[in-house]
């Protein structure tokens, strides 16, 4: 029994249900989501810990053992995220009491980011993969609300693709657990692994394997699924757009890391090239896209895509340190990623628009703004000593360690072209005059805008995870190597969850 | 019965991805929903089916009597079916909404946010 383990579940749905209860007071609202925040971080620090002295944190929910109940685990990797996952929900608490606009807080805007949030960390820790079917569903329906809250045209526009494409995926998804059961008769994912590892691997279990590939890689925004992204992130509010940015599609990437290396383990040379190919071909049309866009959100998302690919890179190579980069990418990458969404907002807020013919001078007149979006950006394209350096290098070094030179010299490409995109970025919306005609009254601060501390206060927050990840690479790296090196042997994992057998 | 279902099943998803495909926005939630009772359909065939056959325990004993109907995937799929109600009651809304806003049911016409 270890009850701490279902706290990072337990603290957003409870703080969703409390912000329904006072649906008419936004004022309470934003206190209850702030602190609720604190809790979850709180309590994925605390997770943090546990699985760091005793590897892994069990419980069976209703005391009914596995593989009969649902079990809700977490290993160091599920630990990371849910205190990432804390740490993207209370930068965004933070951003949205004063970003949030009323109107948008009177229809639910705080419930359903709590809703979300608790789908998130219940993606995170479910051990039982029907269970994680509905933590995913949870997640999405919240994020269908989430996605059209406004009711705006292009709102209305990605969301239908947004919520078709994830339909999708989520029947293919329920279609291969239910083939899955039909062939070991068990939901539990411990106990898959364990029964697949004893069944004759015949193709079948390849078919499985791509279905969930293809399910999950469609929530992953890999590629050639990837295109429900693009079309929907740059649509919702800033705040809509960061929490998505920073955790929706690693939650697809944490479901691949989970199935790719417990479940699906027999036939690594057939699925594992699969996901190679798959990996690249991501890097590159991602950054591809974002070459070719002139709209601040839009490359910023079209980016997501093209690092999901190293995250995905770093799986395929299925090497230890190719597992370590792969962990240290995911953790720099939330961080990076909410943070350039949340600097387009202020940029947004100061300027009226995302478009970077329409931005510029902000480093003239907001020096401190354009360092804060410097650091981050600079960490997105990989440059030393910043977090994405670190995280560029463990996964690249691995891909050179197994010659996969393709894949390596794609990954060293797209870093160039990252830099490439966000040099763009620097150029018109901070270097760039203010172009004529846009009111800049905001910028130069002749008239003032007291919220703007506050907006800013998550952003520095994050450029200080991001430093410090740079800066503090190795207790860092250590803990992406002991994730690492629990994913590589999932047989420690299952004996946690099944507990010791004769 | 197996193959019938099979058959069913196959012929479901086809026609489910065939709405899809189209342009209409409301055959595209049609599509959606006969996708859905595709998967659920599946699960159940998969995972064998028995004819009459409850588990049910005898009172008394410990354990049923003779081979019984699995109960795991019909819980399985009713909890599909309630997710499936709710995420597609909330896409009949969203077609509605983008129908009011967009003022034509063409997906074709909503290129806004395309590249």
């Amino acid at each position: 029994m270890n009850p701490e383990v279902v706290l990072p579940i337990i603290i957003p749905l409870l703080a969703g249900a409390l912000t329904l209860a006072f649906w008419r007071s936004t004022f309470y609202q934003r206190w209850i989501t702030l602190i609720a925040a604190v809790g979850l971080l709180a309590a994925g620090v605390s997770l943090l810990q546990s699985t760091r002295e005793s590897g892994y944190v069990v419980m069976q929910m209703g005391g009914w053992q596995a593989p009969f109940g649902i079990t809700i685990v977490a290993d160091l990797l599920s630990a990371i995220m849910i205190v990432l996952t804390g740490i993207i929900g209370l930068a965004i608490a933070i951003y949205s009491m004063v970003a949030t606009p009323q109107r948008h807080q009177q229809f639910g805007y705080f419930p359903l980011m709590h809703l979300l949030l608790a789908g998130v960390a219940g993606s995170f820790l479910a051990g039982d993969i029907f269970n994680l079917f509905v933590w995913f569903e949870v997640m999405l329906l919240a994020s269908f609300a989430l996605l059209t809250l406004g009711g705006e045209r292009a709102q209305m526009e990605g969301a239908i693709k947004y919520v078709t494409l994830n339909l999708f995926s989520s029947a293919i998804f329920l279609s291969a657990i239910g083939l899955l059961y039909g062939m070991v008769g068990t939901l539990n994912m411990a106990d898959i692994g364990d029964k697949l590892s004893q069944v004759e691997h015949t193709g079948m279990v390849n078919v499985l394997a791509l279905m969930f590939l293809i399910s999950f890689g469609i929530k992953a925004a890999a590629f050639p699924l990837f295109f429900w992204l693009p079309a929907s992130y740059h649509t919702p509010l800033v705040g809509v757009s960061a929490l998505f940015a920073g955790l929706l599609t690693k939650v697809g990437v944490y479901a691949l890391y989970r199935v790719y290396t417990l479940i699906f383990i027999g036939d690594t040379g057939y699925t594992h090239t699969i996901l190679l190919w798959i990996a690249a071909l991501t890097m590159l049309t991602g950054v591809l896209g974002a070459a070719a866009q002139f709209e601040f959100r839009r490359i910023l998302s079209f980016h997501i895509v093209s690092q999901i690919g190293y995250m995905l890179l770093g799986l395929a190579l299925f090497t230890p340190l190719a597992i370590i980069g792969g962990v240290f990418y995911i953790m720099h990458h939330i961080i990076v990623k909410t943070n350039l969404f949340l600097i387009s907002g202020v940029v947004y807020r100061l300027l009226g628009s995302y478009d970077l013919k329409q931005l510029g001078g902000v480093y003239k007149h907001r020096p401190g703004i354009a360092v804060l979006f410097l650091i981050p950006a600079l960490s997105l394209a990989g440059l030393p000593p910043l977090s994405g350096f670190f995280a560029k290098f463990l996964v690249i070094r691995a891909g050179l360690e197994v010659e996969a030179w393709v894949a390596t010299a794609v990954a060293l490409l797209v870093g160039l072209l990252t830099l490439y995109s966000m040099i763009k970025i620097w150029a018109e919306v901070f270097w760039k005059q203010v172009p004529e005609g846009v009111d800049s009254a905001l910028l130069r601060g002749q008239k003032s805008d007291r919220s703007l501390w506050i907006l800013l206060m998550p952003i520095i927050g994050l450029n200080v995870c991001t430093l410090y990840i740079g800066l503090n690479g190795q207790p860092i790296y250590e803990l992406a190597s002991d994730a690492a090196d629990q994913l590589l042997n999932p047989s420690a994992y299952i004996e946690a969850v099944l507990g010791e057998r004769s | 019965m197996e193959s019938l279902m099979a058959y069913v099943i196959g012929v479901l998803f086809a026609a489910a991805i065939y709405m899809m495909l189209r342009r209409s926005i409301v055959k595209l939630v049609i599509g959606l929903i006969i996708l859905s009772n595709a998967a659920n359909l599946l699960i159940f065939a998969v995972s064998g089916m028995t004819r009459g056959a409850p588990p049910l325990i005898p009172e008394g004993a410990a354990v049923p009597l003779g081979p019984v109907a699995d109960p795991l995937p019909q819980a399985l799929i009713l909890t599909a079916i309630v997710i499936a109600f709710g995420v597609l009651a909330f896409a009949v809304v969203l077609i509605h909404r983008a129908y009011e806003v967009v003022g034509n049911d063409d997906l074709d016409q909503m290129q806004d946010t395309d590249t």
